[in-house]
This record gives C-alpha cells, sequence and structure tokens, in this order.
C-alpha cells in the first residue's frame, strides 16, 4: 500500500518538475533576453502549455501568419488582432483615396467569382469518354440497320456493289419523253395545241370532256327541292316524336301501344292474304324479337322494379297482379322453343313422324344384321324414345315370348329401365303437342311488325294467350285424337321384331363359323338384302337434316369385315362371254384347281386374317416389364405365385400407344415398324429460327428438282445466294452504295482524337445528349 | 409438270361426211378447221372413233413468255396505272388492251400446290414466319409458272363416243381400225404365234419397243411402230415372264430355272442363279430394282445398276405368281391365295401392310399411275377396285361372269381385265377417278386365252399376250397424250437415250427410300428429334429451351420482403395458369363447334316457318 502510494507521488512530482522544466526551456529558446517581464509572461506561458496540453489546442502552431500588435523581432507570435485579414485591408490607406476605389471593385468582381471545381479523376474521366462515344457510334451505326436487315432476307446478293440496272421501262413509256424538235414537228404540234386537239390520246377533245361532265341545271334544281323536301320531312317527324315522348300520362301510351299492336295485327292478316312469304318473313322477325326478348331477360323477378313490386304486393293488389303479370311473362318467354320443331313435326302428319322414326330402327337392324355384337350395340342404341316405344308393345304384353333366346335376356334389364322413361316420354309429347297446336295455330292469324318492336310483341302475346284459353279444349281433344294413330303404328313393329329375333341367331351364328355354307348365305343374303333397301329407301325419305342421321353414321365408322367381303356386287352384263370350249389343257387344269379353290374359298380366310391382325396388334404393344424375384421375401418353389401385392409392385405398367391406324380398318394390318432406313435420310435436327417441326416441314415442301418445275421456276428456285464477279475487288459497302450522304466515319473519328476534359457538369450534359 | 419441249401437233385428216349411226367427235379446233379441211381431205368415209394420233416427232421449242406473276392470279387486275401517267402515256395513244399479267385458273394452280395451307401451324417467330412466308410465295409463284406452262401440253386425248344411245363396248375394233387414219391404223395387228404357246409381253417405258416371251421358250423384241425386229431367239426353256429393264437394250427373262439378261441382240449377258424359279418380274426405273417373285415364295429385289441384290423377303405366303407394283411409290403388291394382297418396301422385312380383298386366293392386282386405285380379282369372282390413300376400302365391286386372270391399268386410269379369251376394258371419268365398272367401255375376243396384258405407254394401244400370240388393239383415250421428251421420249436417238441413262443413274433413288407415303420423306424425324433433345437434356441437366421460371426483382423500401417476393411469385404463376385454361377452353369450344357444325347438316333444321307451307 505504502509503497505503491510513494511510487505515485514521486510521479507526480517528476511530472510537475518536468511541466515546470518545459515551459523554462521554451522560454529559455524564446526569449533569453527578455528579463523584464519575465514573471509575468512565464506565468503565461505556463498557463498555455497546460492549456495546450489538451486536445486541440496543442498541436497549435506558433508560426506568424499575419501581423499582430506585438511585434518581437526574435520571435514571431501567433497572437495576432484575432480577426481575420482581409484583403482590402491590406491595400486600405491610411487616408481613403477615390484612386483605389476602382481596384477594389476589380477585387470584388473576382472574388464574386465561383470557385473553380476540381477535375474530375482520371478513371471516371475516361469512363465518361466511353460511354458518350459509344452512345454517339451506336447512333451513328443504327442508320445501317433497315440495310442490314434488307440484305439479311435478300433472295441474292450481288458482289462487288454496284449501282442497280434500273429496270426496263416498255418502249412506248421511253419514247414519251420525246420533244418535237425538228421545224415541222413544232409546226403540227403547235396547230395541234391550240385547235385544243389530243395529242396523245385521240379519243375525246377537251371540249367534248368539259360538255360531259356539265349536268343540266334543271335536273339539279330538282334533285336539291327534293333533298329539302326529304329534310324538311325528317326534322317534322323528328319533332313530332319527341313531343310524343314526352308526354306522361300513361293510359294515353298505353293506348297508342293498343293501337299499334292492332294496325300491327291487321296489317299482318292482310299481308298473309295477299303476300304469303312476306308474311312468312314478318314472323321470322317476330319470332327474332322474341328470342332478343328472351336473352335480355328483361322479365326476371330481380329488376328494381320488379323488387319494388314485390315488396308492395303484400299490401297492394295490383301490385300483386302486376308481379304475377311479370312471371307469367318471364315463363313465357323462358319456355324452350326447339321442342315445338318436333312435335310440329309430329303435326305435320303420321306419314311424316313414321318417316321420322324410321332411321333409328334401321340402324338397329342393321346392327343386328351385322352379328357381331348385337346386345352390346343394343344398348347403346336402345336410349332414344323411339326405341323405347317399338320396345314396349313386345315386353308387356307378351314378357314371355321373349326368354327364348339368350340374347334377348340380356337385352331386357336396358329396356326395363326405358319403360318410365318412355312413359315419361310420351306425356312430354303429348303435352308439347297441346302446346304447339297453341302456337301453331295464333300464328296463323298472327300479326305485328318488327318495327313495333318488343312493346307490340308483348301486347301480341297477350292477345294470343287469349286466344289458346279458348282453344285449349279442342286442342287437348285433337291430341288425343292424334295418340290413336300413334298407337296403331306402333303395331307393325313387334312383327318386324319378330322377324328380326328369327333371324338372328343365324346371323350370328354364320359370322362364327365363316360362311361354311356360301350358298346358303347367298340365300340369306337374299333375305336381307331386299330389307336394306328398303331400309334405304325409307331413310333416304326422311330429312338428312335430321340430327341423328350423322351420329349413326359415326358409329358406323367400324366397317364390318364380312359385310366388306360378302355385299352383293351386281354381276357383269357380258357382251362376250369367254369361251371355255378352246382352253388348252394346262389351262383346263388351272381351272380344276381354281374350282376345288372356289368350293372352299373363304373358309377360313377372314377367321385366319383377323387372328393375324390380333397376333400383330399384340406384337406391336409395349411389354409389360416384370421385375418379381420368385422367392423373395416369400416361399418360393413350384407351384407357388409370387402375391399378388408383389406382382403389382414390381411390376412396371408400359406406357399406352397410341391407337393403330388400322384400327377401324377390319381388312388391313398395317405395319406400324418404322422404317429406319429411311428415316436415316430424313432431317432430324430443326434449323435455327424454327420452333416446331410443321414450320420447317412446310418450307421444304415444295420440290426445287427439274422434274418437277418449269425451266424458269427450276432456274429462280435454285439461284444462289450470293454471286460475286470473278477478278473484281469486293470493297466493303459504303453509305454512298445505300443512298446515305455523309460519311459516318468522320464523325468517330471526331470525338476519339479530341478528348476534352469532362467535369461533372459535362458528364451531365453528356448524358442527356446521349439519352436524347 | 412437264417442261419438256412438246411436240407439235399434226392435225389429222378430217373427215367431211358423217356417219348417221355416229356422232362425229368434235375437238376443239373443229370450228376452224371445218370448212377448210373438209375440202381437203378425202378420207375414208365413217368417222366412228377420233383417237390421238401419234405425232411426227415435229419439235417445238420451249418458250416462256416473261410474265409478271401477280400474287393473286384469278383476280383480274386493274388497269396498270403509272405513276406519272400524263408522261408515260403512249405517244400513239394506244394503251395495252390486256393490261397485268394474264389470269390463270385457279384450278390449274391448285392442282400444282404442294403446300397444304389448312394445316394450322403452332406460333412461330418472326424469323421463321419470314421464311414460311418466302417458301408460300415461292410455292405460289412456281404453281402459277407450271399452271401457264400447261398451255404447252397441246395434245388432246382421245376418245370414243357413241352415238347417243350406242354401246361403245359393241363397236369392234374392226370399225376403229376402219375409222382412223392408216397410222394408227397400222397400229392394230395381231401376231399368229401358235406354237410357242401363251405370251407375255412387256412395252418398254417409252412405248416405242415390246418385248415377248412365249412359255416355250420363244424370246423377241421388235420396235413395233416400225415392227423391226430386234432379236429373237429360243430360250430352249420354259419363260414365265419377260421385262425390259430401264431401257430397250436390256432385258431380263424369268426362265424356268433361273433368272436371265439378254441384251437387243439377244446375246445372254448375266444368268442370275441366286433368283430362282422366278414367276413375275418388275422392274422400278427410278430406283434401278429388278422386283422378281419365285415360286419358293421369297421376294428379290436385285439392282440392275450395281448388280447386287438388294433385299431378298421371305413373303411367308407360298407360292408368289401375282406382283405388280405401285408407280407412285415403288410399292410392291402380292396376290396370295388366302385372299390377301400384301404391300413390299425392300427396307422392311415384314410387308408394310396387308389387305383381305377376296374370300378366295388373289388372282390379279393392277394398281393405277397415280397409286390411288388398285384392281384386284380373285377366285370368287369378284373384281374390285380398292382406294389405295389410307382407308384401303373397296370402292366397287363387280362379279365377273368368269373371273379376270389379269388385270392392268392404262395411263390415263382405263382398267382392262382379261378373262379366258376376252378383254374387257372399263373408263372413269376423268384420269384420276376410278373405274366405273358399270359398263365395259370396250371388249374384245381373242383367239386364244389371256396370258398377258399390258397397255403401252403414250399410245392408244393394248397389248395383250395369249395363247395364239399378240394382239394389239386400239383402245381410244387409254395413254397420256404428251410425253416428257426429256423423261421417256419415243423418238430418242441413240445419243438422247445414252445421254437419259447417265442422268437417269445420277438420279437413282436409294431403295431403302421406298415406303407407302413417299412424302413422309419431306417430314421431319420426329422420333429421333425427340430423342435427341432429352439425351441433350439429360446430358447438361436441365432443358436449354426451357423458359425460365420467375425470378422477381428485388425492390426497395421494405417491398421485397419473403411474403411479398412469394405474392409475386404467385400472381406469375397464376396467371400463367389462367392463360393455360383459358387456352384450353377455347380449344374444347372449337372442337365442339366443329362437331355442331359436323352435326348439323345446314339449313336442313325444320323451321319456324314450315307452318305456313301448304
Amino acid at each position: 500500500m505504502s509503497a505503491n502510494q510513494v511510487v505515485e507521488s514521486l510521479l507526480a512530482l517528476s511530472q510537475q518538475e518536468e511541466l515546470v522544466d518545459l515551459p523554462k526551456d521554451h522560454s529559455l529558446s524564446e526569449s533569453e533576453d527578455e528579463g523584464d517581464s519575465d514573471g509575468e509572461r512565464k506565468h503565461q506561458k505556463l498557463l498555455e502549455a497546460i492549456h495546450s496540453l489538451d486536445g486541440k489546442n496543442r498541436q497549435k502552431l506558433t508560426e506568424r501568419s499575419e501581423a499582430g500588435m506585438k511585434v518581437s523581432e526574435f520571435n514571431v507570435s501567433s497572437e495576432g488582432s484575432g480577426e481575420k485579414l482581409v484583403l482590402a485591408d491590406l491595400l486600405e490607406p491610411v487616408k481613403t483615396s477615390s484612386f483605389l476605389a476602382t481596384v477594389k471593385k476589380q477585387l470584388n468582381r473576382v472574388k464574386s467569382k465561383k470557385v473553380v471545381e476540381l477535375p474530375l479523376n482520371k478513371e471516371k474521366i475516361e469512363q465518361i469518354h466511353r460511354e458518350a462515344a459509344f452512345s454517339k457510334t451506336s447512333q451513328i451505326l443504327s442508320k445501317w440497320d433497315p440495310v442490314i436487315l434488307k440484305n439479311r432476307q435478300a433472295e441474292q446478293l450481288a458482289f462487288p456493289l454496284g449501282k442497280e440496272q434500273p429496270a426496263i421501262a416498255p418502249i412506248e413509256h421511253v419514247l414519251s419523253g420525246w420533244k418535237a424538235r425538228t421545224p415541222l414537228e413544232q409546226e403540227i404540234f403547235t396547230l395541234l395545241h391550240k385547235n385544243k386537239q389530243p395529242v396523245t390520246d385521240p379519243l375525246l377533245t377537251p371540249v367534248e370532256k368539259a360538255s360531259l361532265q356539265a349536268m343540266n341545271l334543271e335536273e339539279a334544281k330538282m334533285h336539291r327541292a327534293e333533298l329539302q323536301r326529304a329534310r324538311a320531312l325528317l326534322s317534322y317527324y323528328e319533332a313530332k316524336a319527341q313531343r310524343e315522348k314526352k308526354i306522361k300520362n300513361k293510359k294515353y301510351h298505353k293506348v297508342v301501344k293498343k293501337r299499334k299492336a292492332k294496325r300491327a295485327l291487321k296489317d299482318f292478316e292482310q299481308l298473309q292474304k295477299v303476300n304469303p312469304t312476306a308474311a312468312l318473313e314478318e314472323l321470322e322477325k317476330i319470332e327474332n324479337a322474341r328470342i332478343i326478348e328472351r336473352m335480355s331477360l328483361k322479365h326476371q323477378s330481380s329488376g328494381k322494379w320488379a323488387k319494388s313490386k314485390a315488396i308492395m304486393a303484400k299490401y297492394d293488389l295490383e301490385a300483386r297482379q302486376a308481379m304475377q303479370e311479370q312471371l307469367a311473362k318471364n315463363k313465357e318467354l323462358t319456355e324452350k322453343l326447339q321442342v315445338a320443331f318436333e312435335s310440329e313435326e309430329e303435326e305435320g302428319g303420321t306419314k311424316e313422324e313414321e318417316e321420322v322414326f324410321v332411321p333409328e330402327v334401321v340402324n338397329e337392324v342393321q346392327k343386328n344384321v351385322d352379328g357381331l355384337n348385337p346386345w352390346m350395340l343394343r344398348s347403346y342404341t336402345s336410349d332414344t324414345k323411339e326405341v323405347a316405344t317399338q320396345e314396349d308393345p313386345e315386353q308387356l304384353p307378351e314378357p314371355a315370348a321373349h326368354e327364348v333366346s339368350g340374347s334377348e335376356r340380356e337385352e331386357r334389364p336396358v329396356a326395363g329401365e326405358e319403360i318410365p322413361l318412355r312413359g315419361f316420354e310420351e306425356r312430354r309429347s303429348l303435352r308439347k303437342r297441346s302446346e304447339l297446336n297453341q302456337d301453331a295455330e295464333p300464328a296463323g292469324s298472327q300479326k305485328t311488325k318488327y318495327s313495333s318492336s318488343q312493346e307490340v310483341l308483348s301486347e301480341l302475346r297477350a292477345l294470343t294467350q287469349k286466344l289458346k284459353k279458348n282453344r285449349q279444349s279442342r286442342k287437348q281433344k285433337a291430341s288425343s285424337e292424334g295418340t290413336v294413330p300413334q298407337v296403331q303404328r306402333e303395331e307393325p313393329a313387334p312383327e318386324e321384331e319378330e322377324s328380326l329375333l328369327l333371324e338372328r341367331p343365324e346371323r350370328v351364328q354364320t359370322s362364327l363359323e365363316e360362311v361354311e355354307k356360301l350358298g346358303k348365305e347367298d340365300c340369306f343374303q337374299n333375305k336381307g338384302l331386299p330389307r336394306h333397301v328398303l331400309e334405304g329407301q325409307q331413310s333416304e325419305k326422311t330429312p338428312n337434316n335430321w340430327p341423328d342421321a350423322p351420329k349413326e353414321k359415326k358409329k358406323e365408322q367400324m366397317i364390318d369385315l364380312q359385310n366388306l367381303l360378302t355385299t352383293q356386287s351386281p354381276s357383269m352384263r357380258s357382251l362376250a362371254v369367254p369361251t371355255t370350249i378352246e382352253e388348252l389343257e394346262d389351262e383346263e387344269e388351272r381351272d380344276q384347281r381354281q374350282m376345288i379353290k372356289e368350293a372352299f374359298a373363304g373358309d377360313y380366310v377372314i377367321r385366319d386374317f383377323l387372328k393375324e391382325k390380333k397376333e400383330a396388334a399384340e406384337a406391336s404393344k409395349p411389354k409389360d416389364v416384370d421385375l418379381i424375384l420368385p422367392g423373395w421375401g416369400e416361399w418360393g418353389g413350384v407351384g407357388l405365385k409370387p402375391s399378388a401385392r408383389k406382382r403389382c409392385r414390381f411390376l412396371i405398367k408400359a406406357p399406352e400407344d397410341p391407337p393403330r391406324k388400322d384400327k377401324n380398318l377390319p381388312n388391313v394390318i398395317i405395319n406400324e415398324k418404322r422404317n429406319i432406313h429411311a428415316a436415316a435420310h430424313q432431317v432430324r435436327v430443326l434449323p435455327y429460327p424454327f420452333t416446331h417441326h410443321r414450320q420447317f416441314e412446310r418450307t421444304i415442301q415444295t420440290p426445287i428438282g427439274f422434274t418437277w418445275n418449269t425451266q424458269r421456276a427450276f432456274q429462280k428456285l435454285t439461284t444462289p445466294k450470293v454471286i460475286t464477279k470473278p477478278g473484281h475487288i469486293i470493297k466493303p459497302i459504303k453509305a454512298e452504295d445505300v443512298g446515305y450522304r455523309s460519311s459516318s466515319r468522320s464523325d468517330i473519328s471526331v470525338i476519339q482524337r479530341n478528348p476534352k476534359r469532362v467535369t461533372t457538369r459535362h458528364k451531365k450534359q453528356l448524358k442527356k445528349n446521349s439519352a436524347d | 409438270m412437264e417442261t419438256a419441249p412438246k411436240p407439235g401437233r399434226d392435225v389429222p385428216p378430217k373427215k367431211d361426211k358423217l356417219q348417221t349411226k355416229k356422232k362425229k367427235p368434235r375437238r376443239y379446233w373443229e370450228e376452224e378447221t371445218v370448212p377448210t379441211a373438209a375440202g381437203a381431205s378425202p378420207g375414208p368415209p365413217p368417222n366412228k372413233k377420233n383417237r390421238e394420233l401419234r405425232p411426227q416427232g415435229a419439235k417445238s421449242t420451249h418458250i416462256l413468255k416473261k410474265s409478271r406473276i401477280s400474287k393473286k392470279p384469278q383476280v383480274q387486275k386493274k388497269p396498270r396505272e403509272w405513276k406519272n401517267s400524263e408522261s408515260q402515256r403512249s405517244l400513239s395513244g394506244a394503251q395495252d388492251p390486256f393490261p397485268g399479267p394474264a389470269p390463270v385458273p385457279v384450278e390449274v394452280v391448285q392442282k400444282f400446290c404442294r403446300i397444304d395451307k389448312s394445316r394450322k401451324l403452332p406460333q412461330s417467330k418472326a424469323k421463321a414466319r419470314s421464311r414460311l412466308e418466302v417458301a408460300e410465295a415461292e410455292e405460289e409463284e412456281t404453281s402459277i409458272k407450271a399452271a401457264r406452262s400447261e398451255l404447252l401440253l397441246a395434245e388432246e386425248p382421245g376418245f370414243l363416243e357413241g352415238e347417243d344411245g350406242e354401246d361403245t363396248a359393241k363397236i369392234c375394233q374392226a370399225d376403229i381400225v376402219e375409222a382412223v387414219d392408216i397410222a394408227s391404223a397400222a397400229k392394230h395387228f395381231d401376231l399368229n404365234l401358235r406354237q410357242f404357246g401363251p405370251y407375255r409381253l412387256n412395252y418398254s417405258r417409252t412405248g416405242r419397243h415390246l418385248a415377248f416371251g412365249g412359255r416355250r421358250g420363244h424370246v423377241a423384241a421388235l420396235d413395233w411402230v416400225t415392227k423391226k425386229l430386234m432379236c429373237e431367239i429360243n430360250v430352249m426353256e420354259a419363260v414365265r415372264d419377260i421385262r425390259f429393264l430401264h431401257s430397250e437394250a436390256l432385258l431380263a427373262v424369268a426362265q424356268n430355272r433361273w433368272l436371265h439378261i439378254y441384251d437387243n441382240q439377244g446375246i445372254e449377258l448375266h444368268c442370275i442363279r441366286r433368283c430362282d424359279r422366278v414367276t413375275r418380274l418388275e422392274f422400278l426405273p427410278f430406283h434401278f430394282l429388278l422386283a422378281t417373285a419365285s415360286e419358293t415364295g421369297f421376294l428379290t429385289y436385285l439392282d440392275v445398276s450395281v448388280g447386287k441384290i438388294v433385299a431378298a423377303l421371305n413373303a411367308r405366303a407360298g407360292r408368289l405368281d401375282v406382283m405388280s407394283q405401285n408407280p407412285y411409290n415403288a410399292v410392291i403388291h402380292l396376290g396370295h391365295s388366302n385372299g390377301t394382297v400384301s404391300l413390299w418396301s425392300p427396307a422392311m422385312k415384314e410387308p408394310l401392310a396387308k389387305i383381305l380383298c377376296h374370300r378366295g386366293g388373289v388372282r390379279a392386282v393392277a394398281v393405277d399411275s397415280t397409286g390411288t386405285h388398285m384392281a384386284t380379282s380373285g377366285l370368287d369372282h369378284q373384281l374390285k377396285v380398292f382406294d389405295l390413300r389410307g382407308t384401303f376400302q373397296p370402292l366397287s365391286t363387280r362379279t365377273l361372269p368368269h373371273g379376270a386372270g389379269h388385270l392392268a391399268f392404262s395411263q390415263r386410269g382405263l382398267l382392262v381385265a382379261g378373262m379366258g379369251d376376252v378383254v374387257n376394258i372399263w373408263a372413269g371419268q376423268g384420269k384420276a377417278s376410278p373405274p366405273s365398272l358399270e359398263q365395259p367401255y370396250l371388249t374384245h375376243r381373242l383367239s386364244g386365252p389371256v396370258h398377258g396384258l399390258q397397255f403401252c405407254p403414250f399410245e392408244d394401244v393394248l397389248g395383250v399376250g395369249h395363247s395364239g400370240g399378240i394382239t394389239s388393239m386400239l383402245v381410244p383415250g387409254a395413254a397420256e397424250p404428251n410425253f416428257d421428251g426429256l423423261e421417256s421420249n419415243p423418238y430418242r436417238s441413240r445419243k438422247q437415250r445414252q445421254e437419259w441413262e447417265v442422268k437417269a443413274l445420277l438420279e437413282k433413288v436409294p431403295a431403302e427410300l421406298i415406303c407407302l407415303d413417299p412424302r413422309a420423306l419431306a417430314e421431319v424425324d420426329v422420333i429421333s428429334l425427340e430423342q435427341r433433345k432429352k439425351e441433350q437434356i439429360e446430358r447438361l441437366g436441365y432443358d436449354p429451351e426451357a423458359k425460365a421460371p420467375f425470378q422477381p426483382k428485388p425492390k426497395q423500401k421494405g417491398r421485397s420482403s419473403t411474403a411479398s417476393l412469394v405474392k409475386r411469385k404467385r400472381k406469375v404463376m397464376d396467371e400463367e395458369h389462367r392463360d393455360k385454361v383459358r387456352q384450353s377452353l377455347e380449344q374444347q369450344q372449337e372442337l365442339q363447334q366443329q362437331k355442331e357444325a359436323k352435326t348439323k347438316p345446314t339449313g336442313a333444321w325444320p323451321s319456324a316457318l314450315d307452318r305456313f307451307v301448304r
């Protein structure tokens, strides 16, 4: 403890001594001989020294920088007056003189000028230079872009670049630049000009032309008067319409509407008598208006008015009525009209209806005759009501009869589903018919102009509804009458079906046994054929506009092989029957062989072919990869099969192949293998600008050889891309070559040669320029 | 398109008197020539038929007028206005009455167009688009040029027309011969060669030379137009088939054992023992391949330019004795005893396609020159015409009383069938239409059963080989009237032939290019393209062409927070997804519309106005 204290005190002492010494030395060097003010100054010095010990003041220079009050010849002290020296102070004479004022002013001016900024560092300057040069150069070079583009797209380039030959003008045009020179020619032309005769085109003189162009004065006047009158009428009409529109009386409008509707009705009736075709057009317009209105959904209950009425309806009877009307209208509008077409057809007459129904039946029968798989086809053809109606009679009254054949049994569940459906369909058709009648009859007495638009239309609708109500009862009678013939019509159907039933098993048999009885087959076909013909006629009769017809065609896309080969072809009417008597021996021999073959013709041909096709399809299918290791993870050995879980896990399924090309062609096997040798000659890399192979294919589709082209086309197609003249120097392209005037080169060199000093201000300017 | 110099037309002597029975055939020049020619030609009175006459080799130079080709040729352009019309008006005041390029009929241009513009292309870059535009413009221009030069095909096909209601099949050869000029009449002849059995025959490609071989070894070749015999030998062996090679100087004969090749002097040049027991021969002129079908069931392709066997294919269908070639794609059609016809190419070991045509064996096969129709006849006595363009379905079928043993198509699509000792010819409506089997066009009875049939190229002549020799029949309208002088010139000299031979050899098509659709070669090999791409992706580890995933740009002021980055990413992703959905929806709609358009027969719906129809 004490030792420490001793050391500290000692240190402090010595420091004190040093401090004391230091100013001593200092003062010694500064003012050795200044003895009188010693005490005071020493003290000050000491104070200063102590001050200078801390921080900033320590390094205070003791140099003399300006004039001070106390000037000693030995020491230039730093202490001045404490104020800054101003230049003017130096110049200021003791006495102010006007002579110095100018100098002062000049000095002021100098002083007011800003200080010159520091130059940027070298790298920065160079960078700015580079940027500026780049922008300017690219700007200059950009004017070549169109030239480059043109040359790249040009079909042919010819070097060395020269002036293009001007296109050869036709001789007549060259001659037209010709001028009369000889006195005789000049004389003739002056004569012609004087008389205003055409020099080149000898058809019309200018006078004639002028006279042609002039218009008759009276005509013009009449024309103008007409125009004026039309304009006046238009304005009257406009004014009237506007006035009427402004009338706020509801009743007035109602009356007007009604009047309009009545007039339209009358007009229409008249028109129908006078010109039925025009009436039809009118009707179509009405129909259109209805459609538009329906589409606009104006009469939904979601409108502003409707909503307000809905609220009012509770209390206001009128509002309720209005709302109901609105709803009725909406219902009427949103009714599907398409059904009307259908039943319309029915109304057209029983004959027509039958025709309509026939196609489905025809289709069905054909399928059965095909004998491929009748019940399978059946299930999806029977989705129409026609089939249901046809099937129904035989199904309900005598269900037992049909259990004879297995095929029929298979059919039944499907048909069973149809029964309730059928009832529904029938009811619906009934309803539709009655509706249609309603629609149709008013149509007869219907009226209206399209121009009178929707208001009139709605008015009309109200009228027709009244009519409807009157006739409702009559309609129902009519419809009930309509059903009777329908039932009668349906009766023949079961017979047909039965005949089908009788025939079907045999058909199937033939297809399975592959025509063992060729002779028999023929008579079968004969049986089948007339029906085909009949049906064909029927279906021909039916308008092929019926939407089902194309569908049927699609379904039948798969051509039956049997049909293909066994179709009865018309035999040739032979003029010259070949004589067989004078045949030679070998011919006879061959004929014998032929006869034997003929006898067994087609025995197994079709079956074999189908088998072969199946095999080919199998062979071309990608195989599944089997990675099962028997006995791995379970017992293995003879008679043990790997578990299903394992099989499902280690069997890698092959990806599905695209459908075979001969999928729908029963009589064809098309090899799906790739021809590798030919593929080696095909293009296998897409060239640059193309992204899809079909784009590229299109560019190489036209042949360029002279076998397929005319000589000239061939030459054009095979012209070289670049033509050079042998022995000529090809110089680089110049501005003059492409029609530019100034050379761009000098501009670039100017910039590069005198790089000026660039300050930040310049830099900004440059940037602005380059941006421009 | 024929660019060759076309022979000039010599007007046949016009007959002034018309037989009452036959309608006088009308030719396009008739209006001008009838009055003048009436007095000039004292030819034989009845003119029953009018057939194409062999031109006398007069050659007109190929002149193609320089013409400005308009982009849309069918549209008549307005008279071309010159910019300074006043000064450019011609001095005389005369104006071009037909300004602009001459219009070209659209149908003719369409005939030469190769690019199927109905197929839509996927979106392409601007550069690719410009290339496509250039290609399309080029195609149009060349097809217009080709259409313009159709004018140079001066010859018209001959025809035979019965007076109203009269059946042309009843017109016999004697009538025709009587009606035509002497030069044409000389083309009908019979060679009575009863000694050496039924004959097979073959015309050279130019139609000038005829070679025939009898079953009992008689082989002869002659210039049948001038009837100049080139050679006549007896090979002392059964001759199964005979065929000219690329020119008339070489002759392939399928003899009992082997295949032999003779030159036009009758000197045996080669005996090809690898082709044994050959029954039928076919020569593919552009590939220089001789296809042979043998009793052993092999189809062998022999390259006659290098003498190598290109391919020997086992048809696995027993004895092969029905063969024909498809001139359009050089595919060989073989008929088999199980009623199928198989299509072969030397590049494939298996048949390209197999078509079940008949219930019995196939007796004869023929393919027309455009490669669209194939006629087959089988043991079931049926004659069928098949469509070869993809569907292979029969277009028409006919049962013949005796069945046809031989079939052949002419250049213009006439079909001939040899049935016993009768030859029937059917004609179609136009060149590319299938022959309608309703009514025969011509019939002819021969002195023996038919053994070989061929139409002569560029001549309205049908050659029939039968047991009684050779018959050359006149069949008006059978052959192409205009020939390509550079390709197959009937009047070529020896020098020209040699020149042609060299050029043809230089342009020989490799055998492996034979495939069902020859235009498939102009397509990109998509499979290997995809394979390469897959490999490249595997090698690089990424897809260089794939679109880079969206990387949101860093933003300042706290907007680059993780959440906002994710949000931005999600936004872009959703937008892309929406685009996809939109596109797929559009596609679906299009499909549906197409379907509807198909199902809805236009304008046939029962309309609302029907109720007014009374």
